[in-house]
Formats: C-alpha cells, sequence, structure tokens
C-alpha cells in the first residue's frame, strides 16, 4: 500500500490519478460515516439529551417548563416507588439469571458430547427464542393463572392451594423471571457450548487417560476454560435484565407491574412517569439513574473479569476470548 | 480477531496426521464423550419443556376458552383453531399489523446490514487514520443502553410528526454497532488483503473493489445479521408500543392489545390463537434458517 501511496504523490499526476488518490483516502471515511452519523443523531444524542430533559419540569404535553436543577433526582430517590421498582428489578433479574446460567451450562456440557442428531437438539433449544417477550409473557401468563391455568390444575392434582401468581410479590417474580428463563437458556446454552467446543480435545483426553471422571474433568477443565464467556454472558444478561419491561407489563396489562406495584420494574416506573403521569423530566431522571446503575454495574463486571483473566495467565491456562454481544437484538 | 480458535466441524473430531494412528486414538479418544441415558433424558426434558408452552397456546387457541380450567391441562388441540384466529383478526387489525411488521422488519434489516458490511469492510480491510479508535468507539457504543434514550427520542419522532407511521419505527432502527461490529469480525478474516490490492491495480474504483471484491465474500455473514435484525426488530415491543397507535399497529402492540381487549378475563382462547399466528411468521424463518441463526450464535461466541 506504501509504495503504491508513494507512486500517487509523486509529480505530473493525471487528473484520473488525482480523482483516484482522493477516492483512496476519503473512501473509507465516507463508508464508515453512515453508521456514525445516524448512531450520533439516534442513539447518543437522546442518551445524552435526556440530561437536560432531566433538569426541568417537562410535561409530555406542554413541554419544556422551569428549570429545576437536581430536583427531579431528589424526587425520584426519594420516592419509596422507585426503590420499590429498584428492589423488584434486582429479584426478578437474580430469580433469571441465576438458574438460567446454571441450566444452561449444564445444557451445553451435555450438548458437548457425542450426542446423535446434535442439530435436532440445537434447534430445539434455541425454539423458544423465536418466540417474542411480548408472545412468552401472553403464553406464560396463562400458564400461571391463578384463577385456573395449567400450574394451578397441577397443584389441585396434588391436594395443594392454589399460588397467587398475580397478586404477591415472590410468586409474580417467580413467574416472569420464568418467562426470561424460558426464552433466553437456550441462547445462552448455545454460546457457552461454542466456548466449549473450542476447548482441545486432547486435554480433557489427556485428563480422562490419567483417570479423572466426567463430573471431575468438567469442574477442573470446562469451566476454567469458559470463564471469560460466562462472565460476557453474565454482563450481557446484565444489561438487558435490568432494563426488563415487556414481560412485567405484559403480565398485568391493566396497570403497570400489578396492582399495588409488585413486579414493576425500574424501566415500567420510567414508563409510568413518562406517559400515564407525562411527566418527562422524572423519566427522563428516572433513565439517567438507570443508566449510571447499568454502566457501574459492567464496571465492576469488567473489573472482576480483568482481575480473574490476568489470574488465569499467571496460572498459565489457554483463554478463549469472547467476543460479541449476545443482545443481538437487546432483551426489551 | 487473532484467536480465531479452532472449530472442530464436529464433536471430537480431533485432527491427526497419520490414518492408522488416528484411528487407534479415536477409539481411546471416545470413551470420554460418549453420553450416557441421563445426558438424553434431559435433553428429551429440555427439549419437553421448549416446545410445551407454545404447544399448549396452540391447543388453547383451538379450543374453548373454558378449557383453561381443565384439570389435567388440556394438551390435545381441539376444532376451534381458525374461528378464535378470526375473532382475533376481528379485534384487532392483525392483518395489518402483520404487513406493518414485515415492511418495518425487512427495512431495518436491510439498511443495517447495507451500512453494517460497509463500515464493516472499511474497518477490517481499509487503512485510514483514526482507524482503530474509531473501531472502539463502536465497540464501546455496544454497551451503551440507547434504549434508555427514549423520552428525547420519543420527543424528536414527534416534533417530526412521524408518530403514527413506520418511519418511527425504522429510523432509530436502522445502524447497529453490533452489525458493524460483527461484520468486520467476518471480513477481516475471509478477504484476503492481497485480493484488494490486486483490483485496485486492476484500475478498480474504490467503490468497484467493495461491490465486486467485498460484497460477494460477504454474502453469508450478511444472510445472518439481517435474520437477526429481522427477527430483533419482529419483537421489539418498547418503542413500537410508544410511538405506534392502534390504528397502525405492529405484530406486537396488537398482540398486546388483544391480550388487554378483554379486561382481567380475557377469550383465553382467542388470545392464544393470536399469539400463534404472531409466532408463525418467525417459526417458519426458524425452519429455513435455523442452522445459520445456530452458527451465528456459536461463531459469535468464539470469534474473539
Amino acid at each position: 500500500m506504501s509504495t503504491l501511496q508513494a507512486q500517487r504523490r509523486g509529480a505530473g499526476l493525471t487528473f484520473r490519478q488525482k480523482l483516484s488518490n482522493f477516492d483512496y483516502k476519503f473512501s473509507p471515511y465516507l463508508y464508515i460515516s453512515p453508521f456514525f452519523i445516524l448512531f450520533a443523531l439516534l442513539g447518543l444524542f437522546p442518551i445524552i439529551y435526556t440530561v437536560n430533559v432531566s433538569l426541568y419540569n417537562w410535561d409530555l404535553l406542554k413541554g419544556q417548563g422551569d428549570f429545576i436543577g437536581l430536583q427531579n433526582y431528589a424526587t425520584t430517590l426519594s420516592d419509596p416507588m422507585f426503590w420499590n421498582a429498584f428492589g423488584n428489578t434486582f429479584s426478578i433479574f437474580l430469580l433469571s439469571a441465576v438458574p438460567q446460567l446454571v441450566m444452561a451450562t449444564i445444557i451445553a456440557a451435555v450438548l458437548d458430547q457425542a450426542i446423535r442428531a446434535s442439530t435436532f437438539w440445537r434447534m430445539s433449544v434455541l425454539l423458544p427464542y423465536i418466540a417474542a417477550p411480548v408472545a412468552v409473557a401472553v403464553i406464560f401468563t396463562q400458564i400461571f393463572n391463578q384463577f385456573g391455568g395449567p400450574i394451578t390444575g397441577l397443584l389441585h392434582v396434588f391436594g395443594l392451594e392454589p399460588i397467587k401468581w398475580g397478586y404477591d410479590v415472590f410468586p409474580s417474580h417467580i413467574a416472569i423471571a420464568t418467562m426470561v428463563n424460558w426464552r433466553w437458556t437456550g441462547y445462552n446454552a448455545l454460546i457457552l457450548l461454542a466456548a466449549m467446543q473450542a476447548i482441545p480435545r486432547d486435554v480433557y483426553e489427556s485428563a480422562a487417560l490419567d483417570g479423572a471422571g466426567r463430573i471431575r474433568r468438567f469442574w477442573s477443565i470446562t469451566i476454567p476454560m469458559i470463564r471469560p464467556t460466562m462472565i460476557f454472558v453474565i454482563i450481557t444478561a446484565t444489561i438487558g435484565g435490568l432494563q426488563i419491561f415487556t414481560e412485567p407489563k405484559l403480565f398485568d396489562g391493566q396497570s403497570n407491574g400489578g396492582s399495588n406495584r409488585q413486579f414493576q420494574t425500574i424501566v415500567l416506573y420510567l414508563y409510568e412517569m413518562a406517559f400515564p403521569r407525562r411527566d418527562f423530566g422524572r423519566a427522563a431522571a428516572t433513565a439517567w439513574i438507570l443508566f449510571l446503575i447499568i454502566i457501574l454495574i459492567g464496571l465492576i463486571n469488567y473489573g472482576i473479569s480483568r482481575t480473574i483473566a490476568s489470574q488465569d495467565i499467571k496460572k498459565n491456562v489457554r483463554v478463549p476470548v469472547a467476543g460479541t454481544r449476545r443482545t443481538i437484538g437487546g432483551r426489551k | 480477531m487473532t484467536t480465531t480458535i479452532d472449530r472442530r466441524p464436529s464433536h471430537g473430531g480431533l485432527h491427526f496426521p497419520d490414518q492408522d494412528e488416528r484411528a487407534a486414538r479415536k477409539r481411546k479418544a471416545r470413551f470420554y464423550d460418549r453420553p450416557g441415558w441421563l445426558s438424553y433424558a434431559l435433553l428429551a426434558a429440555f427439549f419437553l419443556g421448549a416446545v410445551f408452552p407454545l404447544w399448549w397456546s396452540f391447543v388453547m387457541g383451538s379450543r374453548v376458552a373454558s378449557d383453561i380450567n381443565a384439570v389435567p391441562p388440556v394438551v390435545i388441540p381441539g376444532p376451534n383453531f381458525l374461528e378464535n384466529v378470526l375473532k382475533a383478526f376481528q379485534t384487532v387489525d392483525f392483518a395489518k399489523a402483520l404487513v406493518n411488521s414485515l415492511v418495518i422488519s425487512t427495512a431495518i434489516a436491510v439498511s443495517v446490514v447495507f451500512f453494517s458490511t460497509l463500515a464493516g469492510y472499511a474497518f477490517a480491510k481499509l487503512s485510514f487514520r483514526g482507524r482503530n479508535p474509531l473501531m472502539v468507539a463502536v465497540i464501546a457504543t455496544m454497551a451503551i443502553p440507547t434504549q434508555l434514550g427514549i423520552i428525547p427520542l420519543f420527543m424528536l419522532v414527534s416534533e417530526l410528526k412521524l408518530t403514527n407511521t413506520l418511519g418511527a419505527v425504522i429510523i432509530p432502527g436502522m445502524v447497529s454497532a453490533f452489525g458493524v461490529f460483527f461484520m468486520r469480525q467476518y471480513l477481516v478474516d475471509v478477504i484476503p488483503d492481497e485480493l484488494i490490492e490486486a483490483a485496485r491495480v486492476d484500475g478498480a474504483s474504490m467503490w468497484g473493489t467493495f461491490w465486486h471484491v467485498a460484497l460477494p465474500s460477504a454474502r453469508p455473514a450478511m444472510a445472518v445479521l439481517g435474520l437477526f435484525m429481522f427477527m430483533a426488530a419482529w419483537t421489539d415491543f418498547l418503542w413500537p408500543l410508544l410511538v405506534l397507535g392502534p390504528k397502525n399497529p405492529s405484530v406486537q402492540t396488537a398482540l398486546s392489545a388483544l391480550n388487554a381487549s378483554g379486561g382481567h378475563t380475557p377469550d383465553y382462547s382467542m388470545v392464544l390463537a393470536g399469539t400463534v399466528v404472531s409466532i408463525v411468521p418467525l417459526l417458519v424463518l426458524f425452519l429455513f434458517a435455523g442452522k445459520q441463526l445456530i452458527s451465528g450464535i456459536m461463531s459469535g461466541a468464539v470469534k474473539g
């Protein structure tokens, strides 16, 4: 490339050569600019402008009002409803992330063997992913129907009292977490499976020849070797999980997170502020608070993963590198 | 990018130089990853768990609403599926919703794939000042939860009088940082630098090189990215809910309206029949392109 450039810089260039030179220099910028311009306009600008909105009395219909400084933040942070939403979000997040990760790891380990009909099993594992969160929420709302529905029916068969899925706090969180788990476990299992397949087979072979059993190989080889991917899955699950909206919104379509806000999440709280209450200032403050929470947790995750990664290098373990985000579509 | 880890075509397919040695080692190697009955039992259980909610919603959608109370739960379809679907189409404008979602998802997929391929190619194969910092910027933007910018975005859309139009959903989805990253990762390995050099020496313009050299090699990744973007747009809910009114719904907002139509005691069979209708297009896509989806997810996880 550099020789080409040098030649072109020589004297007596024809117009054609100059044009080609210009083409060579500026085309790359032309190719990347649509992305950067559109992203700046439709992704970055709204996030930053959110700060501005949050500093005003701002009504959905009346528009911008008085400048009130950090008042919206103070009101939000002293609102028990916000902390209720905060608690619900983390409760639902933990109830979905932990079982999901455990199940996904087990399924991935099972698929990482010499399974017959592996394409069929992989496709069946991914099947729930094609159901949109709205559809998942509608289906599971009926499965968890407290007045009838298959689960109440099963409980009845075993002579148990029906559980008030739509009313009690903890059961409602379990129902919502189940929706998330059902849709995402298989997806995460495939990501972890990819990481497992990247582990050289001779490591397993020699461990097996040395007498390490299935369980021992899983804990001593598989888990340490897929840890970076695991951390990547955890980070993306966190970013998505803290923004959960659709499932709790649809679980009780008549309210914004239950009659007593038993399962109102932070984004649902934001939605209630912005639209039913028309208070864009408060909604913007909530958005920015959640943004900071997500960034903070992201940084903590990043710090932990770096520490672990550097320890791995010290222990001379080969580290597979995790790459792309799993939230291709985002968990909205 | 640098650590494309040895991706074996199948499980345990080890690469050995010598045939005899290979066969002998393979026999020995096989014993450690031969799955037992427990593995198949687990997979079968997982399969049932994955299928049951979908199957049950079809079963309920083909029966009458009161069957939801049946003990034990119903598992055999009834005769009323078409009738329930018809009722759903009369309650909300599902026909328009399906067309709208098709238009939105296709437009977003085409736009993201085009812009991502263009930028991904520049990042992977062209040298220009500021390339590395700009690539870092792309990666950093992937971690920004842009969904939280909905308040100003909503104001922008209202200001531009785009509310209730499909443009309000399409325009904010036109580019994706993930898409740029994904295409860059693919193209960096797949196009040899010599090929681009050769095209230039032969007098091809930059655009010509992109069009005739990069684009054909990018096709498999473009298909996978398009598939993902289509699905993401099809399943999106919060944003369409804010900017599309009931007269011009997407599939997801129509389904949510259908779900809310009967208050606390909706016609369960009608709602679930509508749910099945909303899932069918992606189910068909999945049956035809499921393998590509799986390889997309798995390659995304391993290629660093």
